[in-house]
């Protein structure tokens, strides 16, 4: 570590440099070796006479998202105010760094402990799938999590751009004159193509307001399993606003990544503003390409503070934008569900997929309707 | 070419003269980029600006700006370099009929040998634009909406911009004497990989100011009026900020709304004028509703 700067000695300019990278790596951005050494390199370039000059070449070498902005001009200011920030103080960490391995439940373990469980522990199993994970005891909750590790989601696929071999299909131009070119111009076999595959986006949107909150736990359980095992996977929760928390679940223990998502969202069992959130989302992500061609999953009860017609608004362009919708719902499950609640009624000509999502039977079904949409 | 820029104030004053006005900020990311020999990435809301910085380096260093525009679905052989197999199987025929129409048959093993390497030929290759960088070098490549892209492309990208070179199996490795100017943009539709961000000096663009955006539309447009710009850049202020609208115009959009209004001939903005170009500035309906409703409060206000 290097020491902060003494007043009394004026540090020499690489040392005030370098101190600032490492403070900056200390208040939680991904500040490399690399980028340090960029850093110090386009210092240089821009020379050290003006402050602004110092300020931009550091933001451009070591932030890479908007977000990392604040952080950067509270540790500048901090810095270059002549106040060094007190060792072992941290500003405010988005995701932690992960140096352990998953205890118990991760992935990678499963095969291995269900090989040797008995008859008895799986028929246990079975009961714990089909049971609505809100009335679950702490006991049964910890079986359950285990269980999550068991679900393996694909990704539902589109066509693609690119052709593949195929041995029916139309001619291959290109491939049989190549074919042909090889034989030196003599007519060879005739080659096929068709079109490739190539797997869509998933879009996960959890809401995580009061009415939701026995099954939050278990959709971002769900949802870490999606983004750990296929490609192309957002998960966004929806409260009173919206949070993006795609990266916080990329963690691969799932206790770990729940734990990093809820430092992130910010509106834990708090009201419902499900259309003004789907809006937010459709404006800041879906419409910019996120949404579009994309699979997109609701978990929500259809509670909705506000008026049904926003809901049916917003819900009216994401299923203009996407590819298919898909609307879980904990209560559906239930004997003698009836969709009354005001939200849901709007939100349902919008919708193609209506789906229980209550139990990990229910999120089995969920898994299906994705992969085939 | 050494250095293109001695510093950031030569930077905004070269970008000032093709009629592109960089701040502070933008002006040492791209002079840093020019010095360290690295790729500029530019994410922000669309129409502030991202496209038209690398056209307006172009044009200020009197260098060639090559484009990829990036696609879902877009490879190696989009971006780099292709075969011409029609070409060379036309090439191929030919051959084939001069030899059958003299009387010498020239199938000898050499013949087929140069045949071959004549198939294999910098006339067959189609150079794709990263190629066509390469080798035009020095020169301003503009890998535009990067996130479009899939996350291999990325990949792909990354080889080839820190290493300046292509390797073209049949021919050989093409790498850049001067590396060109590298401007990637993104509109943030998905998060780019940090190894690529790490390559690049990252920057973000805001929608300008009220004296910035008039300064913009002055330096662009100077054929419309002082009076009449400076309506349209409040009113496109107050839209922005009003934060109801489904896609807030961007800069590109006020100007082709300052354009509109010079040429349909209009001297100020009324609530009449403005609510017929308004689709200049306006690109969805529900938008375009919502505003028409209230033009008269927006402009009197």
């Amino acid at each position: 570590m290097t020491a902060a700067p003494e007043q009394q000695a004026e540090p020499e300019p690489d040392e005030l440099l370098l101190g600032f990278a490492r403070a900056l790596r200390a208040a939680g951005l991904g500040v490399t070796a690399d980028r340090e050494r960029t850093f110090l390199v386009a210092a240089a370039t821009v020379g050290l006479g003006e402050r602004a000059h110092v300020y931009w070449a550091g933001r451009a070498t070591m932030t890479s998202v908007p977000a990392d902005f604040p952080v950067y001009d509270e540790v500048f200011e901090r810095w270059f105010g002549g106040e060094a920030i007190p060792r072992g103080r941290r500003v405010e960490v988005v995701r932690p760094p992960v140096r352990q391995a998953p205890l118990d439940g991760g992935d990678g373990h499963g095969g291995e402990a269900d090989a040797d469980t008995l008859e008895a522990r799986a028929s246990a199993q079975e009961v714990l799938r089909h049971r609505d994970v809100a009335t679950l005891s702490a006991a049964d909750r910890v079986a359950a999590a285990r269980l999550f590790a068991s679900l393996a989601p694909r990704s539902p696929l589109r066509r693609a751009r690119r052709h593949v071999r195929s041995t029916n299909g139309s001619v291959d131009g290109p491939a049989t004159l190549r074919e042909q070119l090889r034989r030196m111009g003599e007519p060879g076999r005739i080659h096929h193509r068709r079109r490739g595959v190539r797997p869509r986006r998933i879009v996960l949107l959890v809401d995580v307001s009061g009415s939701m909150s026995p099954y939050a736990d278990s959709l971002l359980r769900l949802a870490h399993v999606f983004v750990r095992s296929v490609p192309h996977v957002e998960v966004f929760t929806m409260g009173t606003r919206l949070t993006h928390v795609t990266r916080a679940l990329s963690e691969r223990d799932p206790d770990r990544a729940l734990a990093a998502a809820g430092r992130v969202v910010p509106d834990w069992s708090g009201g419902t503003r499900l259309g003004e959130a789907i809006g937010a989302f459709l404006d800041r992500w879906g419409r910019r390409g996120m949404a579009r061609g994309a699979v997109v999953v609701v978990f929500s009860d259809g509670w909705e503070r506000e008026g049904p017609e926003v809901l049916g608004e917003q819900m009216r362009r994401l299923a203009a934008l996407s590819h298919r919708v898909v609307w879980a719902n904990p209560h559906r499950g239930k004997v003698g569900y009836e969709p009354v609640q005001q939200g849901i009624v709007a939100a349902l000509p919008h919708i193609d997929d209506f789906v229980a999502g209550h139990s990990l039977a229910a999120f089995e079904e969920l898994i299906e309707v994705v992969s085939r949409a | 070419m050494d250095h293109v820029f001695s510093s950031a104030d030569a930077v905004t004053t070269a970008l000032g003269g093709t009629g592109y006005l960089a701040d502070d900020a933008l002006a040492t990311v791209t002079f840093l980029a020019t010095r360290l020999n690295r790729p500029i990435l530019l994410e922000g809301e669309p129409g502030t600006g991202k496209t038209a910085l690398a056209e307006a380096l172009a044009q200020a260093l009197d260098l060639r700006l090559i484009r990829l525009q990036c696609y879902e679905g877009i490879d190696a052989t989009q971006a780099l370099y292709d075969w011409d197999f029609p070409r060379q199987i036309l090439h191929l025929r030919t051959v084939e009929a001069l030899t059958r129409d003299g009387d010498i048959a020239r199938d000898t093993p050499r013949d087929t040998q140069a045949l071959e390497s004549e198939l294999f030929d910098e006339r067959f290759l189609l150079a794709r634009p990263v190629l066509e960088a390469l080798r035009a070098a020095p020169c301003v490549l503009l890998i535009d909406e990067i996130d479009r892209a899939d996350d291999e492309f990325e990949a792909f990208l990354l080889e080839v911009l820190s290493t300046w070179q292509v390797t073209i199996p049949e021919l050989g490795t093409v790498s850049a004497s001067t590396p060109p100017i590298v401007v990637l943009t993104s509109n943030r539709t998905r998060e780019l990989h940090d190894a690529l961000k790490r390559r690049c000096l990252y920057h973000w663009i805001d929608h300008p100011g009220l004296a910035r955006e008039l300064e913009i539309v002055r330096t662009r447009l100077p054929e419309v009026s002082a009076a009449l710009a400076e309506q349209v850049v409040t009113l496109v202020q107050r839209l922005r900020a009003s934060g109801e609208l489904i896609k807030p115009p961007g800069v590109a959009e006020t100007l082709d709304w300052a354009r509109a209004l010079e040429t349909v001939g209009a001297t100020r903005l009324d609530a009449e004028v403005a609510a017929a170009t308004l689709g200049a500035a306006l690109k969805y309906r529900e938008d375009s509703e919502r505003i028409r409703a209230s033009l008269d409060k927006l402009l009197t206000a």
